[in-house]
């Protein structure tokens, strides 16, 4: 009896990697799911914190994926590791600052350990040719199967007939021609299929599944490390620019507001990390202040706080300030006016 | 029946599911794993992860703002 071979495909929790799955599983063979944690992904957070998105399922796009395959999920963090391929990415960043291929790489070549520790025998990703224009070009993919170290055990079921044989398709392990010859931009072939196969609950996020491609995103992290005079991170600092209003009135500080109540409720986690203002007089948003602030820069902070609170059109607005050392205090002010906020400040 | 706690408070999904599932490898089949969280995606994140992993959710609790969820750990093993 033929021994069932075992694959592991990296998913994302779009549709392409849940295609590139069934492709290989319709071949029999074993599939299991990685899923990468990098801090960055777009999953679940947002959901978490927006009120206004309490509407929508909170599912875990990866895990449904998983589910609608009946295969296992491996969700790995590598927040840490993965820091090295947002600050030194090896071939550059893309339109904004997305690592799109040195990511890539990454993450297959984490797949690579893998396999080599669980005994499975190839990966599997939802790659297209053509599809994305920094790390899934003709040029670019065979830099991500040599770079990775994957080389020839790097199967992309969904593009394979336009791309050089893979051991797999050598051995037998799939039949080369059951696979897909999918290129280009455009999603009407993985539409289709998904179609085939009955698949029509699938996630589609506009920018894709990380923050970096984010043109706004990138704009607060690299504000983050110009104002801190190095390229640095933590997992707060990349979860709070998700997160809020962030607004640079001064150089040397900014402030982030909530836009609304789930905002301020996570927002309030981080209380203890923060000199923060709470409007007392009126309803409005919880704000942080990320530097150090005198007297003079706090009155304008509590005006442009009081501006995004329900007293803006009043004459004055109560709010509580507490500093890093929890002492409280508290300032009256009157709210800026629009055009006193200038559009630079918007990060 | 042995009982472990697990404290994933303050962490957003993935983060508590990613924690339940690096303690669950750690335990032996049958022992309970009592999961303390925050995040409401829990609710859904880790019984999916749980189904697709061959464990069981045998208690699903909200204590204020806590969510508090306990799952029986499977024969099935994980990495």
């Amino acid at each position: 009896m033929t021994e069932k071979r075992k694959a592991v495909v990296l998913v994302s929790g779009g549709l392409d990697s849940l295609l590139a799955a069934k492709v290989v599983q319709d071949q029999g063979v074993h599939v299991e799911g990685i899923n990468f944690y990098t801090g960055f992904c777009v999953e679940g957070h947002t959901h978490a914190i927006r009120k206004s998105d309490k509407a929508r399922p909170k599912r875990n796009n990866a895990l449904w994926v998983a589910e609608q395959l009946g295969m296992k999920l491996h969700i790995i963090d590598i927040i840490e590791e993965y820091k090295n391929v947002v600050l030194n990415p090896k071939h550059g960043y893309g339109a904004n600052l997305n690592p799109c291929l040195d990511c890539k790489v990454f993450m297959v070549s984490k797949a690579r350990e893998w396999i080599e520790r669980n005994g499975f025998d190839f990966i599997v990703t939802g790659e297209v040719v053509g599809q994305r224009p920094m790390s899934q070009r003709k040029e670019t993919m065979p830099v991500v199967s040599s770079e990775s170290g994957a080389d020839d055990l790097l199967l992309r079921p969904l593009s394979a007939r336009n791309l050089p044989e893979t051991l797999p398709e050598r051995e037998g392990w799939v039949y080369r021609e059951q696979l897909h010859g999918f290129s280009g931009r455009s999603r009407k072939p993985q539409i289709s299929l998904a179609k085939q196969y009955g698949f029509d609950d699938y996630a589609q996020p506009a920018g894709g599944c990380c923050f970096l491609t984010d043109a706004n995103y990138s704009a607060k992290l690299s504000d983050l490390w110009q104002t801190r005079g190095e390229k640095h991170y933590e997992l707060d600092d990349i979860m709070l620019l998700k997160v809020g209003r962030h607004l640079r009135p001064r150089p040397h500080f900014k402030v982030i507001i909530a836009r609304e109540e789930g905002e301020s409720r996570f927002l309030q986690g981080y209380r203890k990390q923060f000199s923060h203002l709470e409007t007392v007089s009126h309803t409005g948003p919880l704000a942080l202040v990320d530097g150090d602030v005198d007297a003079e820069d706090m009155e304008l902070i509590a005006r442009l706080v009081a501006r995004y609170s329900k007293g803006r059109g009043e004459k004055q607005v109560e709010l509580e300030v507490t500093g890093l050392d929890g002492v409280r205090h508290r300032l009256t002010v009157a709210p800026l006016l629009a055009h006193e906020i200038p559009g630079t400040w918007l990060l | 029946m042995k009982t472990v706690k697990l404290d994933a408070r303050n962490l957003l999904c993935p983060m508590p599911v990613i924690r339940v599932q690096n303690r669950v490898l750690e335990l032996d089949p049958g022992t309970l794993l009592e999961a303390t969280c925050t995040d409401p995606g829990v609710l859904n994140d880790i019984p999916a992860w749980c189904r697709i992993n061959g464990h069981r959710i045998v208690d699903t609790r909200v204590e204020g703002s806590d969510y508090i969820i306990t799952v029986k750990v499977g024969e099935c093993s994980n990495e």
